[in-house]
């Protein structure tokens, strides 16, 4: 039965809301609290239902609590059905036995979402008022039975609010609730709340029979009434990460495919379903399942257990790298690359559509090339040496903000605001690095090629390997952290100091994994001002012969550097970034000139890594000209800020034209296999 | 005639088929239109055979992707067949209406490379037991995306 409540009003979204609501209406009968619209309000400190942690357990227990309870439930089902909202409260009397059935069925679904009610039960039962007073508000339009009138305020308030506030359900204070509540006689006002998703809405609404349907529809459709009905709570994604602690410690690490199998396994849900919820959320299908792609696996479980039907493919607030973020301009429109190469101020604000834009190419870039396509461009493409890499490390920070993947990168900067910006941030930008390099739009639809190009790279460079198998989780662990080009983002957009250093102390532990002389290569500009970072790539600089001449650099900024003042950094970073200018064009250029040579990849990169370099310095006079740094001029940051994105669109230009060179060459070896082929073919007939 | 014409009306444009090692029975049939799905279930079975040859005729272990691509299995009237097999043996057939002369080789190795591609995210699925019947939705998305490119 209570299968049938959750899949009769299902929509396919998760019913978080209604969720909730199911929960505090089990906190209410089990505190024996009559079961009224009007209790939910008041009864703001409603014991949370108690709920044992293990889903499985938690139904079984949820059960036991709610046989218990049976007089709650008829007043709480009193309270559910009044299609007026307010006149059935009153008339609770009335449909009291519709109640009654709704409440077992209440009961059952309660028990059925367990797992989010877990994790955010000081919220749910705030949440659950909330809901409660939604659906009797909005019940005045909908002649349904008992429980139409619910979802009628719904359904209407859906397509009024689909910018439901959910942050209301996180946690907001009963007195928003009670404010629903009270309205609710009239239309609901609070379309925040009511914003229940449209589609589920409706389809609740079709399910009027039981009444504890509703109940389970209100839940639903208060869950489905943020603006992104996939989007995970706080208060879930605390708990899924305590879930994914007891199969893998490190927050960063991956859980092996076997062991997320056998942990899903548990939750009961048919083979099919869980092997789709898998296809889903390995969003970079190597098999095993990170931080991010764990939360939305459990995520999927979660409301397909509560009766949500799974989604064909990955819901945007899901995808790895917007999880964290949970900002509304992730599920943004995807504005592509072409809109990077707007000027850098608008990095920060593009990441969203970068991401969304990567987000797409990275399915097929994964299909080609699993770990490479996700993890750098930068290793793959310049496979032969560190050096070659360390010179896409400076090229990608100096046109980060020119690239596709700028913006991913310039995102970091915002690391340090976000906390829940972990690793899956940096790894997207990872992602999106390569998806920048190798996916300009022109070849979204060769990823194959890339990957192919990329594996053939690969097995020729004896670093790239290792380099690219640990990437992702590298930038993980540090939130704040953030490539090298996004802390010149920070920098020259005049992020908050706090930020900028939080961002250049991060770059460096992001490069980690990446081949020891990217980091080299890549933070010299940035790092200045970190002085775990110089110290870091001192220790590193001597290995790449490109980059000592910066390193130089790094070691003057070290010692300043430790006294970690910002302004002393920053002082240090303009008198760096001036060295580096200096030096930049000259020491930088003809490194990379004889790196690139060795390489494989093609040589238009060449001249990308020259220019690469020479922003570089560019980004680095920027940094210097930070305005936390009270000694750059005005003028000179402007002028510098302007060079900086006139360079950042060469940057994109250039890398759309690698790109399309890259894609020329794969075409060409294409044509030359399929010539072979048919060559091969053609022999045998020339000797009959 | 008019049998003729629905014949070929009812060509599918393309059948796909994986087929398993060892004992190479399919783990995915797809034809775009349906009908006369059997005529090339039988078709692909057949091929099997070329396949086969092909495979022991190579010999050393090629494992360019090239050797991968097996093209053109054999010419049948109305349709020709392509043949590509995986590392792990896996064989993919694919049954082309012969009336489509705009596939070019490129193409079609494209899509067996899709194919592959497709099938290795299946295996890494944890949930997927090597033999099984699949199942996945992304993959049939990806197959019906890949026939839809060349009706």
């Amino acid at each position: 039965a209570r299968r049938e409540l959750c899949g009769a009003t299902r929509l396919g979204y998760f019913g978080r809301s209604q969720f909730y609501i199911a929960l505090k209406l089990v906190a209410v009968a089990q505190s024996g609290l009559p079961l009224r619209v009007e209790s939910l309000n008041t009864v703001k400190d409603l014991p949370l239902p108690r709920f044992v942690v293990s889903k499985n357990e938690q139904e079984s227990r949820h059960t036991a609590l709610y046989s218990s309870d049976a007089d709650n439930p008829a007043s709480y089902s009193g309270v559910i059905p009044p299609p007026p909202g307010r006149i059935q409260v009153k008339k609770g009397s009335v449909s009291h036995d519709a109640v009654q059935q709704r409440t077992s069925t209440d009961q059952q679904e309660s028990t059925s979402p367990v797992v989010s009610p877990q994790q955010s039960p000081p919220t749910s039962p705030h949440t659950w008022r909330k809901h409660n007073r939604h659906p009797s508000g909005g019940n005045n339009e909908r002649p349904l039975a008992g429980p139409g009138p619910f979802w009628a305020p719904f359904s209407e308030a859906q397509p009024g609010s689909s910018t439901s506030s959910d942050p209301i359900w996180s946690g907001h204070s009963p007195p928003p609730h009670q404010e629903n509540w009270v309205s609710f006689a009239d239309t609901p006002p609070t379309s925040a709340l009511l914003a229940m998703h449209p589609a589920s809405v409706q389809d609740q609404t079709t399910v009027r029979t039981v009444a504890s349907a509703t109940t389970t529809n209100e839940i639903r459709r208060q869950s489905s009434s943020y603006d992104d009905p996939w989007k995970i709570t706080d208060e879930q994604r605390q708990y899924y990460v305590n879930q994914f602690k007891t199969i893998q410690p490190d927050l960063n690490g991956f859980i092996p495919g076997s062991a997320a199998k056998e942990f899903f396994t548990k939750s009961k849900l048919p083979i099919l379903e869980l092997s789709h919820i898998w296809e889903l959320s390995d969003f970079d299908k190597d098999g095993a399942l990170t931080l991010d792609e764990f939360c939305a696996a459990f995520h999927l479980v979660v409301a397909r257990k509560n009766g949500y039907d799974l989604p064909e493919k990955l819901p945007e607030s899901l995808m790895p790298k917007l999880i964290d973020l949970e900002d509304s301009t992730e599920v943004g429109e995807q504005t592509g690359e072409v809109g990077y190469s707007s000027s850098p101020a608008e990095a920060p604000p593009s990441k969203s559509p970068s991401m969304p834009s990567l987000n797409q190419t990275w399915p097929e870039l994964n299909q080609s090339s699993e770990d490479t396509a996700i993890v750098h461009p930068v290793p793959i493409r310049m496979t032969p040496s560190k050096i070659h890499m360390q010179e896409m490390e400076l090229k990608r920070t100096g046109s980060d903000h020119a690239n596709p993947t700028s913006p991913l990168l310039v995102k970091p900067p915002d690391l340090p605001e976000e906390n829940k910006m972990s690793s899956s941030v940096k790894f997207t930008a990872g992602n999106t690095v390569t998806d920048g390099y190798s996916s300009s739009d022109s070849y979204a639809s060769d990823p194959e090629q890339i990957g192919s190009t990329v594996t053939r790279q690969r097995s020729h460079s004896g670093t790239s390997p290792d380099n690219t198998a640990p990437p992702p989780p590298p930038p993980r662990p540090h939130p704040s952290h953030s490539r090298s080009s996004s802390l010149d983002m920070n920098r020259s957009f005049s992020v908050t100091p706090g930020q900028q250093q939080a961002g250049v102390v991060a770059y460096p532990p992001a490069v980690p994994p990446r081949p020891q002389p990217s980091q080299g290569a890549g933070p010299h500009v940035h790092r200045p001002v970190d002085a775990e970072g110089l110290i870091a790539h001192t220790s590193t600089s001597p290995q790449q012969i490109p980059e000592q001449p910066n390193f130089a650099d790094f070691s003057q900024f070290e010692a300043f550097a430790v006294s970690g003042v910002n302004k002393e950094e920053e002082d240090e970073i303009e008198t760096h970034s001036e060295v580096l200018q200096g030096k930049g064009t000259t020491p930088l250029a003809p490194p990379p000139k004889p790196i690139r040579r060795r390489l494989k990849s093609e040589d238009e990169l060449r001249p990308e890594a020259e220019e690469h370099t020479q922003k570089t310095g560019v980004i680095a006079a920027v940094l210097a000209s930070q305005p936390s740094i009270p000694r750059s001029v005005g003028k000179d940051k402007k002028a510098i800020q302007a060079s900086i994105r006139r360079n950042k669109e060469t940057n994109t230009v250039l890398a759309r034209l690698n790109s399309e060179l890259q894609q020329q060459l794969k075409d060409v070896l294409e044509e030359r296999i399929s010539l072979e082929v048919q060559l091969e073919q053609l022999r045998p007939f020339s000797h009959l | 005639m008019a049998s003729a014409v629905t014949y070929t009306a009812e060509w599918p444009v393309l059948v796909s088929i994986i087929f398993s090692p060892p004992q190479n029975y399919p783990l995915y049939i797809r034809s775009v239109p349906t009908e006369n799905e059997l005529k090339f279930h039988y078709t692909v079975h057949t091929s099997l055979d070329v396949v086969d040859e092909k495979i022991s005729a190579m010999g050393k272990a090629l494992v360019d992707q090239r050797e991968l691509y097996l093209g053109l299995l054999y010419p049948t009237e109305d349709y020709k067949v392509y043949g590509y097999v995986t590392n792990s043996k896996v064989k993919f057939v694919m049954v082309v209406d012969s009336s489509n002369t705009a596939l070019r080789d490129n193409e079609i190795r494209s899509m067996f490379r899709k194919l592959h591609n497709s099938y290795t995210d299946i295996m890494c699925n944890p949930f997927y037991n090597p033999g099984d019947r699949i199942h996945s939705r992304a993959f049939d998305n990806m197959v019906n995306s890949m026939m839809m490119q060349v009706c």
